[in-house]
């Protein structure tokens, strides 16, 4: 029997054969099989829990599988092994990446690449070799720059280096778009393009459709820890793979028509600088209850400070912040909750939630000084139990235990849980920042009912997002923000992703167009 | 005034500068290493006693002055390796772990004592280290007793200093230690293993606060007594977040930290009318200010009292 040869006659990189891996009883693998050719773009297509890691995890060598096998190239992995994975060409870009931030780039790429015990690290080598991947695969980026002074997108970059210049052949990227603006991804993928045309083999993980269109050549869907199914991209539909995914056929919910009332929250010509996010530069706009008001644009254009100021978290340098016709008695967190305004927060983790606190703690946080929760300092822990364990419930948050630690929970459990806080306090008003940000589409499509319930039931909701699609099924009306100030507002029912582009742009005179045509309608 | 500035140019208080500030040095290395791969090991006061303890009895049952080095570097490996294996392998919490290990090792280190030198009023002495002088410059005026007459041990405390500025800044080991006290994920996703650096790193540096301990007992005096140290290993832990976590300032540092304590000794013998009580503050009043300063600056490594366990964030 004559082995496989090693290098330019193979066209297989990749073999995972009938991997299982078990997690006390859950299966997270069960009987995995994949393969990956030379030059080829894979998508690793399932929903958050579906295995997806796991068996990256174990093919990288952070887990051992309980039976089945890893070959690259023909040679099976000894399991458990990072450095074997590494030394074979299996590079692994991660989500959470992997990188120490008051380490220099150059550093970052070195560590583990030389004898630990040499007694001298060659770094001008390093730095030649850094330097002509960087330009062999396009991807710039100064090896002296510290890694807590750059963007996300260079730190992935950063990232993707690290694994060639470990010489891998086959790169794996775990979630690869789950920071990165559109821009950035669409960036991303032509450099992957381009890398897989060089010769290199790549799986990304994903769980976005429209990546998995757009930048793969065949899709393996993994659900429940199987494969499911496995397709050509091109012989494929959004549709199709969606199904295949979650199991069974998903729907965005749609939103009926609205009936806007009163006006709830008037912002006047808000200015504030600094604050180390972009700027406000006279932000104005209307809302009213029961109408959600979208507000799209690509990042970096004022929608943290935006959803900051209206979560009471920056006071503003001018301009006024009006709830009802009545100014904000005290602009702070305090007097915007006392103001009846929910907030569903951009960074879940770092100001959505408490990781290490219970989730009980977590839901009564902000209502804590309520009869319901506290007598006379004291706080009512059965009380607080009893009702967390009825939110769980109620928002089919699963995984979760009353008295457990939150930081445990997958993303979407925890924005449920955050939904399901916000909503118990009946809010008048909802800022939702980035709302369905690095959710499953089951997940996605749970968090746009509750907020459209919420809108049906007379809320107003600011709606702040990046994704185009999110902000044209959710709203009734549309702004961009471009540079800290607000575009004209369209109704939902004429925008389109040119319309859209260009007020993201900064062109705004169609929009203005439509604005003064709509103003002149309700007129008459 | 001219008594203070007679103080400042003898020669006899700048070469205590240095002796005084050989343990700190020592220490501070000590607590920098395990610093730097992101473990705090507050046993460092414990890990001294038990240092300056059994390096005296070594040489008090007919042991070389080296060997009682090498048993108090040896001693302080073994506590590194009890706090590693409870921080690093258990996760458990680096501040209750490290105090437990000095009131251990403190308590531990009379009790020996006792047992070795079971009555007796006045503490038993050895023969320390004696002065050093390096042919040639120890000549020099001024310069060369200052600089070149001073025992073996701070000889090796100041080499050590080079040392270890050269690992951790030049080779690939000490980048891999940098790393894991900042992100040990990413040590490991380029295939080491942040649990074997963390526990070997930490013994190294728990060594150095063993022969911290020892120089105390084998070259600044000559016999041991169970208070000996008197927070000299808190005041490395100040001293490592002045240096920034730098070998370099390390040494500037615990020569800072030195030159006061010298300074102040001397400045009770001519000054009047002032409790002597005031100026032993001296150097810990100024340290506290030194600290002000310095810590805005500092960066402290990012992954420092986190326990890494795989696959966990």
């Amino acid at each position: 029997m004559s082995r496989p040869l090693r290098g330019a006659g193979v066209t297989r990189v990749l073999e995972l054969d009938g991997i299982t891996k078990r997690f006390g009883s859950t299966l997270a693998n069960d009987n995995v099989s994949l393969h990956l050719e030379r030059g080829e773009v894979v998508a690793l297509l399932g929903e958050n829990g579906a295995g997806k890691t796991t068996l990256m995890s174990i093919l990288f060598g952070h887990y051992t599988a309980d039976a089945g096998e890893v070959r690259v190239e023909g040679q099976a992995l000894p399991p458990g092994k990072s450095r074997a994975a590494i030394r074979a060409g299996v590079g692994m870009v991660h989500q959470h990446f992997a990188l120490a931030a008051n380490l220099t780039v150059l550093e970052n790429v070195m560590t583990g690449t030389e004898p630990l015990w040499r007694p001298r690290s060659d770094r001008s080598a390093a730095r030649r070799r850094l330097a002509d991947l960087s330009e062999r695969f396009g991807l710039p980026v100064d090896p002296e720059a510290r890694v807590a002074d750059l963007s996300v997108g260079e730190r992935q970059r950063v990232e993707i280096l690290k694994a060639l210049y470990n010489e891998a052949r086959i790169l794996i990227l775990d979630e690869p778009t789950a920071v990165l603006t559109t821009q950035q991804a669409e960036r991303l993928f032509a450099t992957l393009r381009e890398m897989a045309a060089k010769g290199l083999s790549i799986i990304s993980i994903s769980h976005k459709l429209n990546e998995v269109m757009s930048a793969s050549d065949r899709v393996v869907v993994l659900r429940g820890g199987r494969v499911v199914a496995e397709r050509r991209t091109r012989e494929t539909t959004k549709e199709e793979l969606a199904e295949l995914m979650v199991g069974r056929a998903v729907e965005r919910p749609k939103r009926p028509p609205a009936h806007p009332g009163e006006v709830l929250l008037e912002a006047r010509d808000i200015h504030l600088s600094g604050r180390g996010g972009t700027a406000l530069n006279g932000v104005t706009f209307r809302l009213r209850a029961g109408e959600t008001l979208g507000i799209i644009g690509v990042s970096g254009n004022g929608q943290t400070t935006l959803a900051g100021v209206v979560s009471g978290l920056y006071p503003p340098d001018g301009g006024s912040l009006e709830i009802r016709g009545a100014p904000l008695a005290r602009h702070d967190v305090a007097g915007v909750i006392d103001a009846g305004i929910g907030r569903i927060p951009e960074d879940r983790h770092a100001e959505g939630v408490l990781g290490d606190m219970a989730t009980w703690e977590n839901v009564v946080l902000e209502r804590l000084w309520s009869p319901e929760f506290s007598r006379r300092g004291i706080v009512r822990r059965g009380a607080a139990r009893a009702a967390t364990a009825r939110l769980l419930s109620d928002y089919d948050v699963r995984g979760a235990q009353v008295d457990g630690r939150v930081r445990l929970l997958s993303g979407g459990n925890m924005q449920k849980l955050i939904l399901g806080r916000v909503m118990e306090a009946d809010p008048s008003i909802i800022v939702a920042a980035q709302p369905s940000r690095g959710l499953d589409e089951g997940a996605i499509a749970g968090v746009h009912r509750r907020l459209i319930e919420a809108r049906d039931r007379g809320a107003g909701i600011l709606l702040i997002s990046e994704d185009l699609d999110e902000v044209i099924a959710l709203s009734d009306r549309i702004r961009a923000i471009v540079g800290g100030r607000l575009s004209p507002a369209i109704p939902a029912e004429r925008a389109d992703a040119r319309l859209l582009g260009l007020m993201m742009a900064g062109d705004w005179a169609t929009a203005a167009e439509i604005e003064r045509q709509e103003e002149a309608a309700h007129a008459l | 005034m001219s008594a203070v500035l007679d103080i400042l140019a003898s020669v006899g208080m700048w070469e205590a500068v240095l002796r005084i500030a050989t343990p700190f040095i020592l220490g501070t290395l000590g607590v920098l290493l395990c610093e730097r791969v992101g473990v705090l090991n507050l046993g460092i006061e414990g890990i001294m006693t038990f240092g300056a303890m059994i390096g005296w009895l070594t040489v008090y049952s007919g042991g070389s002055l080296w060997a009682g080095l090498a048993a108090a570097a040896l001693c302080g490996a073994m506590f590194g390796l009890l706090h590693a294996s409870m921080t690093v392998n258990l996760g458990l919490s680096q501040h209750v772990t490290g105090l437990g290990i000095t009131l251990f090792a403190s308590s531990f280190s009379y009790y020996v004592f006792r047992l070795a030198v079971p009555t007796s009023t006045s503490p038993p002495t050895v023969e320390p280290f004696r002065p050093l002088a390096i042919p040639g410059l120890s000549d020099i005026p001024f310069l060369g007793p200052v600089l070149f007459n001073q025992t073996a041990p701070t000889y090796l405390a100041l080499a050590l200093v080079v040392v270890l500025a050269w690992v951790l800044y030049r080779t690939p080991l000490g980048l891999a230690i940098r790393m894991t006290g900042e992100n040990p994920h990413a040590v490991d996703a380029q295939g080491i293993d942040p649990i074997w650096l963390r526990i070997g790193t930490i013994m190294a540096g728990s060594a150095l606060m063993g022969l911290a301990g020892a120089f105390l007992t084998l070259a600044a005096f000559n016999s041991f007594f169970p208070t000996m140290v008197q927070g000299r290993g808190w005041i490395c832990i100040a001293l490592v977040v002045f240096a920034l976590w730098r070998p370099g300032r390390a040494l500037i540092g615990a020569i800072l930290f030195a030159f006061f304590d010298a300074f102040q000794l001397r400045l009770q013998t001519v000054v009047d009318g002032v409790p002597y009580q005031l100026f032993l503050m001296l150097p810990y009043l100024l340290s506290i200010l030194a600290l002000v300063v310095m810590a805005r600056k500092a960066r402290v490594p990012q992954a420092l009292m986190q326990p890494y366990r795989r696959g966990e964030r």
